[in-house]
């Protein structure tokens, strides 16, 4: 198959992917009970009336139209998309600081073994702290810090949430891959007599990049979702979380609105873990197999 | 290294690292110090956190800074909205926010649990929960809860309808409670028989969804409605809420207490005299409803506000009274109690409002809404 074949045989089945779903959407709401399917009391399939699942038409149809019946109102896929570059820019200030502390963290702790008996644990029970207790103390200690003429902006303290998850499983990943290459590698580097820099740079980055790719790309997927609940959690105005309660408590008398915010989100997440996959292009000299974090 | 060493090692790196953690957690919380400044024409900054969005609710403190109210007074005020998971009274005992809009039942509770907290002035002189069910339910006393599936937002939302209820004998374990989503939803589709609803928000949603029997919106005659205000349970709601200790000792911050006080009556009586200007600056605040509801919740809220005889924001000793009534009966479906014991006398106050209305006696305002009458707001489709 030649290139352009196979790029189109690419889109093709992307756009069949989207297609089946629409079908199987508006199939199981022509065809499924109203009050959806239950077995005794448990409903365990859902209700597919126009308030639960409204039509795909409706949903994509409501996003051109304007967000409100006021003049001054934008339609609702602009300003879903201002929320959604706003908060995939909170993510991204979340998730470069999350790269610099994990691979920070897994340079130190590949470095001194101590280290890592004594940080490891840490990190684990770093994420066994539930956001929603997080959150607010976050946002008190925020709005304390002032320093000179620089004061804690509101969107910091999503963002630093946003870091507090993305940077887990990049110091995992990092630390895994830095310690991946074999002792003969290792021993190589000493016969050359290369000190430490030299083999980070030479060896043990290069033999990294498969296991960082995963850990990076699941660091912006978790830096996007904790910027998402951040910013409901902290009232964070002007990001896609916002959009989502606001939108959720409009959703009785416009059910299709509250899916728009919901479109956004996913997109976001797609562009978030895409901007990584250009990374991979960038260093695909060192990536010949990608290892699962 | 041998084992056993090196699993000592370990041990010990862990200790050192929780030891630094331990003393870093130790050394912080040096306590914000008050917000001083008020310099011969510099504005003081003051910061107010709201309970929710911005939303006609608040209708009030946005005119009183779009009108520029507050900077009359000499204040820059920040107003700060809520969403997820910021409490405002805890935001206020914090000293993150230097005034905070809560309802009088949740502070009381945060009030047993330590919290240093007064109510400077009573904006709602109302309560505003109703408990809505289909016409044709049967359900239109809270006696008739009895069975039945009972929605309410929790997170303390919920003490009136267990108030009202423990005031007709019944207790949590006789309904079924089934907790509400931001929507009405749930009740439309019957998983709730009687849902728990604002009159300026939720009840609204309601009148602006269509029914599907008929394609036009549902109709008041559609509901049953029972006001909370009408029972045993009500309770008073939105209130502005202070430092206790701070408004003692702090000259400074009584000072800005009676001016900040000052601006929001000024701002509450824009909204009541003109009610379209005041959801349009709501709105312009960042308020997503959309202009027919946002009206609607402005014009709803004002009829919480107003009149209000003794003057906008004064404490009624009985209205309080019946709160901490209800709060003192009120058991909830895990069996906890909101309150064991009465607040202390430093929970409410009416010497700064006082002074505030006191000092605007003389101004062109009508602070006790004798003039003051409702309008008739058309709501549209989804409140667009």
């Amino acid at each position: 198959m030649t290139t352009a074949a196979r790029r189109a045989a690419v889109v093709g089945w992307g756009v069949a992917g989207l297609l089946l779903l629409v079908v199987l959407w508006e199939g199981y709401k022509l065809l499924a009970p109203a009050d959806g399917v239950l077995i005794g009391e448990t409903r365990v399939l859902p209700r597919t009336t126009d308030l639960a699942m409204p039509h795909v038409w409706d949903m994509f149809g409501r996003l051109a139209e304007p967000v409100t019946r006021s003049p001054s109102a934008q339609p609702l896929w602009l300003v879903i998309l201002l929320g959604a570059l706003t908060t995939l820019g909170i993510a991204a200030a979340g998730w470069l600081v999350g790269v610099v502390v994990g691979i920070g963290l897994a340079l130190v702790m590949q470095r001194w073994r101590v280290a890592e008996w004594g940080l490891l644990p840490w990190i684990v029970l770093s994420q066994t702290v539930p956001l929603i207790a997080f959150a607010p103390i976050v946002k008190s200690w925020g709005s304390r810090v002032e320093i000179g003429s620089f004061e804690w902006q509101d969107w910091m303290s999503v963002a630093l949430i946003a870091s507090y998850l993305a940077f887990f499983p990049i110091a995992i990943g990092a630390l895994k891959g830095l310690q991946s290459p074999d002792r003969i590698h290792e021993e190589l580097m000493q016969s050359y007599a290369a000190g430490y820099w030299a083999t980070l740079m030479k060896l043990r980055f290069p033999a990294a990049v498969p296991y960082l790719l995963p850990a990076l790309r699941l660091g912006a997927a978790n830096a996007v979702i904790g910027a998402v609940v951040a910013e409901v959690s902290t009232g964070l105005q002007g990001g896609i979380g916002r959009l989502l309660i606001q939108f959720a408590g409009q959703a009785s008398g416009d059910p299709a609105k509250a899916w728009g915010p919901i479109f956004g989100a996913i997109v976001l997440g797609l562009v978030a873990a895409g901007s990584v996959a250009l990374l991979g292009v960038i260093l695909k000299n060192y990536r010949r197999t990608e290892e699962t974090a | 290294m041998k084992h056993s060493t090196r699993r000592g090692l370990a041990a010990g790196a862990f200790a050192v690292t929780a030891a630094f953690l331990l003393a870093a957690c130790s050394s912080g919380d040096s306590g914000g110090s008050g917000d001083g400044g008020g310099g011969d024409g510099e504005l003081t900054p003051v910061k107010l956190q709201l309970q929710w969005l911005p939303q006609g609710q608040f209708a009030g403190y946005f005119a009183a800074a779009d009108q520029g109210f507050f900077e009359e007074e000499g204040l820059d005020v920040e107003i700060i909205p809520s969403g997820g998971d910021i409490v405002p009274q805890d935001a206020l005992a914090n000293g993150d926010v230097d005034y905070a809009i809560a309802w009088v039942p949740k502070v009381l509770g945060s009030i047993e649990q330590g919290a240093n907290l007064t109510d400077i002035a009573q904006i709602f002189q109302r309560s505003g929960t109703l408990q809505v069910s289909w016409a044709d339910s049967g359900i239109e006393e809270v006696a008739d809860f009895e069975g039945k599936k009972i929605g309410s937002w929790g997170f303390g939302n919920e003490w009136e309808i267990f108030a009202a209820m423990a005031a007709e004998g019944l207790d949590a374990s006789t309904v079924e409670i089934i907790t509400q989503d931001f929507n009405m939803n749930a009740f439309l589709q019957g998983d709730i028989d009687a849902a728990q609803a604002m009159t300026y928000n939720e009840y609204a949603q309601l009148l602006e969804t269509p029914n599907p029997d008929t394609g036009e919106l549902y109709q008041p005659e559609d509901f049953n409605v029972i006001s909370y205000e009408d029972t045993e349970g009500a309770m008073l709601q939105d209130a502005i809420w202070a430092d206790t200790e701070r408004l003692d000792s702090d000259t400074e911050y009584q000072e800005t207490t009676v001016k900040f006080l000052k601006a929001v009556i000024k701002g509450w009586a824009f909204a009541a005299a003109n009610p379209e200007d005041a959801a349009d600056i709501t709105i312009a605040a960042g308020s997503g409803w959309g202009p027919s509801h946002e009206l609607w919740m402005v014009n709803e809220t004002n009829k919480l506000i107003w009149p209000s005889d003794a003057g906008i924001g004064i404490i009624d000793e009985a209205a309080w009274d019946k709160t901490v009534a209800g709060a003192l009966a009120a058991v909830n479906e895990a069996g906890d109690h909101l309150i064991t014991e009465e607040p202390p006398a430093t929970a409410w106050s009416n010497e700064w409002i006082e002074q505030a209305l006191s000092e605007l006696e003389g101004e062109d305002l009508d602070l006790t809404g004798a003039d003051w009458s409702p309008i008739d707001v058309t709501l549209e489709e989804g409140g667009n």
